[in-house]
C-alpha cells in the first residue's frame, strides 16, 4: 500500500494536505492522530469510497483512482459502525457478503461455515445477530470483512467502545489475519492498540504525517524512561516538581508528576532520598518507558481525541 | 451483468428477511391499512358523500390503496437511510458488488412489501363491501398504476434517505400525512375549498388513484379540471416524471458520496 502526496479538500479546508504513506504487504500500520486529523479521510480515499483532489495512491499494486473496481475485490473495510445485520443470522450475514463478493452459493455456505468456526462462533451461528455480546458483534464483524480474503484490510477504529476483553479477543483476531498474510491499516484512537498490533505507526496531524517509525523508535525520540511521582495532596505537587527539575511534568488532576531520566536506578534512589528530606510521603514512585499518549502529546502539541470520545458516550 | 441480478436479489432477500422476521413492523406495515378502512369506512363512513353519488366504501378503497402506496416512501427512505448511517452502504461501495444490485435490490423488495399490502387491503375491502366491476384486467392495470407510482416514489425515497439522517426519516409521516390528504383519497376534491380543491386536482396521488377508481368502476370519478379528466394520463405521466427527476438526482447523489 503506497500514497504519495495524497490531497483532499472539503470546501477551503485540507482534510488531507500531502500524505504520505508506504505499508510493506503482510504489516500492521497503525494511523493515529487527533480528531480530524484526517484518518478517517485517509481510509476512505485508499478503500475507493472518497475521490482524491491530488497525488496518487495505490493498493494492492493497483491505482485506487483508475483501477477503483479492481482495488475493491482485494479490500475489505471495517469502520467505526457495525455493519452487522441484527435481523439476520450470523450465519446468513456471513453469506450475504460471501454472494455479493461473487461466492457461489455453495462457496459461501462453506466460507461461512470456515469463518464461523475460526471467530468461534459456530455455536451462536444460526442465532440472529442481535441476541449476540458486543464482542461476538464486533468478531462477526470482522468475519464478514474476510469472506474474500483480502489482501488489505482497513480497519477504522476497531475497539471503540468495546471493554478490554473484546479489545483483546478483537486483537487476536486481527493478528492471525496478519499472519495469513493480509497488509492492514488500522485507525484508532488508543494508542496502547498500536503499540501492540502496529509494526509501524504513523502519526498525522492536520492532515499532514507528523512523524512515524516503529512504536519503539517513537517512544525513545520522547528521551527514554521516565521518573513517576504520585502524591497524596495537592500541596505536595510544587515541591516534587522542584525535586524532579525544570522538566517535569505536573498532573494536577492525578496528584502526579513526571520527568524524562537518564539514569534509571540512579535517578530513583536520588528522587526517593531527596523527597524524604523534604518530608514528602509518596503514595508511589515508579520508573517506567514513555507511553505513546505522551509521544502523541509531544508530537501533536494536543491530547489524543479519547476524552471526547468518552464524553461523547456519557452524551 | 449476471452479478447485477444476483446482487439485487442478495439485498432484496435481505430486506424481504428483514420484514418477515420482524412481526411488529409486518403487523404495522398491514394493520394500519386495515384499521383505516374500518375508521373511514365505519366511523365517518356514513357521514360522508361522494360526489356525483356511490357507496363511501367504494370511493374510499382506491384512496386507502393510494395512500399505502404513498407511505412507501417513507419506508424506502428510512432504510436507505439507515443503511447508509450504519455504513452498511459505505460497505457496499467498498465491495465488488454491482451498484445496480444496490438500488434494484431495493426496489424489488419495496415492490414486493407494497403488492402484499395492496393484497390485503384488498381482501380487506372485498369483505366490506369494495368491489371492481370492470372485469379483471382492468383491475390488474389499476393495480399496476399503483405500483408503477410505488417504484418512482423508490427514487424519491433513495434520493431523500442519502440526504436525511434515519431520526429525520422516521419523521417523514408527517409530511406524507397531509401530502396523502390534501388529495382525492378521502374526500372528492370538489368538496374542499378553492385554493385546496386546485391542490388536491393536481396532486399526483390524486392522479392514480383517479385512474384507479376508473378501472376498478367505483365512483367519484371525473370532474370540471384538467387533470381530473387526464387521469389515467397523468397516472402514467406523473410517476415517470418523478423517475425522470430522481433516478439521475439519486445517481449524483450516490456518486457525490465519494466526493
Amino acid at each position: 500500500m503506497l500514497a504519495e502526496g495524497l490531497r483532499k479538500r472539503y470546501g477551503d479546508k485540507w482534510a488531507l494536505d500531502g500524505f504520505d504513506l508506504a505499508v510493506p504487504a503482510g504489516t500492521v500500520c497503525g494511523l493515529l492522530g487527533p480528531n480530524g486529523a484526517g484518518k478517517t479521510t485517509a481510509v476512505r480515499i485508499l478503500a475507493t469510497l472518497l475521490r482524491l483532489d491530488g497525488g496518487r495512491a495505490e493498493v494492492a499494486g493497483l491505482d485506487v483512482a483508475r483501477q477503483a473496481a479492481a482495488v475493491r475485490r482485494h479490500v475489505a473495510l471495517n469502520g467505526q459502525q457495525s455493519t452487522v445485520d441484527d435481523v439476520l443470522t450470523g450465519r446468513e450475514n456471513l453469506v450475504m457478503w460471501g454472494r455479493l463478493y461473487h461466492l457461489s452459493k455453495r462457496e459461501a455456505a462453506a466460507r461461512a461455515d470456515e469463518l464461523l468456526e475460526q471467530f468461534g462462533l459456530t455455536d451462536a451461528a444460526d442465532k440472529r445477530a442481535k441476541h449476540y455480546s458486543g464482542g461476538m458483534r464486533r468478531r462477526l464483524d470482522l468475519a464478514s470483512s474476510f469472506v474474500m480474503r483480502p489482501s488489505v484490510l482497513f480497519l477504522d477504529e476497531p475497539t471503540t467502545g468495546l471493554d478490554p476483553r473484546n479489545r483483546g479477543e478483537v486483537w487476536r483476531e486481527v493478528r492471525r489475519v496478519v499472519a495469513e498474510g493480509t497488509t492492514v491499516l488500522l485507525t484508532t484512537q488508543y494508542l496502547d492498540e498500536a503499540d501492540q498490533l502496529a509494526d509501524q505507526v504513523v502519526v498525522l496531524d492536520t492532515g499532514r504525517v507528523a512523524a512515524q517509525g516503529t512504536p519503539e523508535q517513537l517512544k525513545s525520540k520522547l528521551g527514554g524512561d521516565r521518573i513517576e511521582v504520585v502524591v497524596r495532596t495537592p500541596e505536595e505537587l510544587p515541591v516534587v516538581r522542584d525535586v524532579l527539575g525544570p522538566g517535569a511534568e505536573v498532573d494536577d488532576d492525578a496528584f502526579r508528576v513526571s520527568a524524562a531520566v537518564a539514569d534509571r536506578v540512579a535517578a530513583l534512589t536520588r528522587v526517593t532520598s531527596a523527597l524524604a528530606a523534604k518530608g514528602v510521603d509518596a503514595e508511589d514512585i515508579a520508573l517506567r518507558r514513555p507511553t505513546l499518549d505522551e509521544v502523541f502529546l509531544a508530537i501533536t502539541g494536543h491530547k489524543t481525541g479519547r476524552d471526547n470520545v468518552r464524553a461523547e458516550v456519557r452524551a | 451483468m449476471r452479478y447485477a441480478v444476483i446482487d439485487s436479489w442478495v439485498v432484496a432477500k435481505r430486506d424481504l428477511v428483514h420484514w418477515l422476521r420482524e412481526p411488529v413492523r409486518v403487523v404495522a406495515n398491514l394493520a394500519y391499512p386495515v384499521i383505516s378502512v374500518l375508521i373511514f369506512g365505519l366511523v365517518f363512513g356514513s357521514a360522508m358523500n361522494v360526489f356525483g353519488g356511490g357507496e363511501y366504501i367504494e370511493f374510499l378503497l382506491p384512496g386507502m390503496f393510494g395512500q399505502t402506496i404513498a407511505f412507501g416512501v417513507g419506508t424506502t427512505l428510512l432504510m436507505v437511510s439507515m443503511d447508509a448511517d450504519r455504513g452498511v452502504t459505505d460497505r457496499f461501495r467498498a465491495s465488488p458488488m454491482s451498484q445496480t444490485g444496490v438500488v434494484a435490490g431495493r426496489s424489488i423488495a419495496d415492490l414486493v412489501n407494497s403488492s402484499l399490502e395492496l393484497l390485503v387491503l384488498a381482501l380487506c375491502g372485498l369483505a366490506m363491501g369494495w368491489s371492481f366491476h370492470d372485469g379483471p384486467l382492468n383491475a390488474l392495470v389499476a393495480f399496476a398504476l399503483l405500483l408503477w407510482l410505488r417504484f418512482a416514489l423508490v427514487w424519491v425515497g433513495i434520493y431523500l434517505g442519502l440526504l436525511v439522517k434515519p431520526e429525520a426519516a422516521q419523521a417523514s409521516w408527517m409530511f406524507l400525512f397531509p401530502l396523502t390528504m390534501f388529495a382525492n383519497t378521502f374526500v372528492s376534491p370538489e368538496l374542499m375549498p378553492g385554493w385546496l380543491r386546485v391542490v388536491a386536482e393536481w396532486n399526483p396521488l390524486s392522479s392514480t388513484v383517479a385512474a384507479a377508481r376508473e378501472l376498478f368502476g367505483n365512483p367519484g370519478v371525473g370532474g370540471d379540471s384538467w387533470a381530473a379528466q387526464h387521469s389515467l394520463l397523468l397516472a402514467v405521466l406523473w410517476p415517470a416524471v418523478f423517475v425522470a427527476v430522481f433516478w439521475p438526482l439519486s445517481v449524483l447523489k450516490y456518486r457525490n458520496l465519494s466526493r
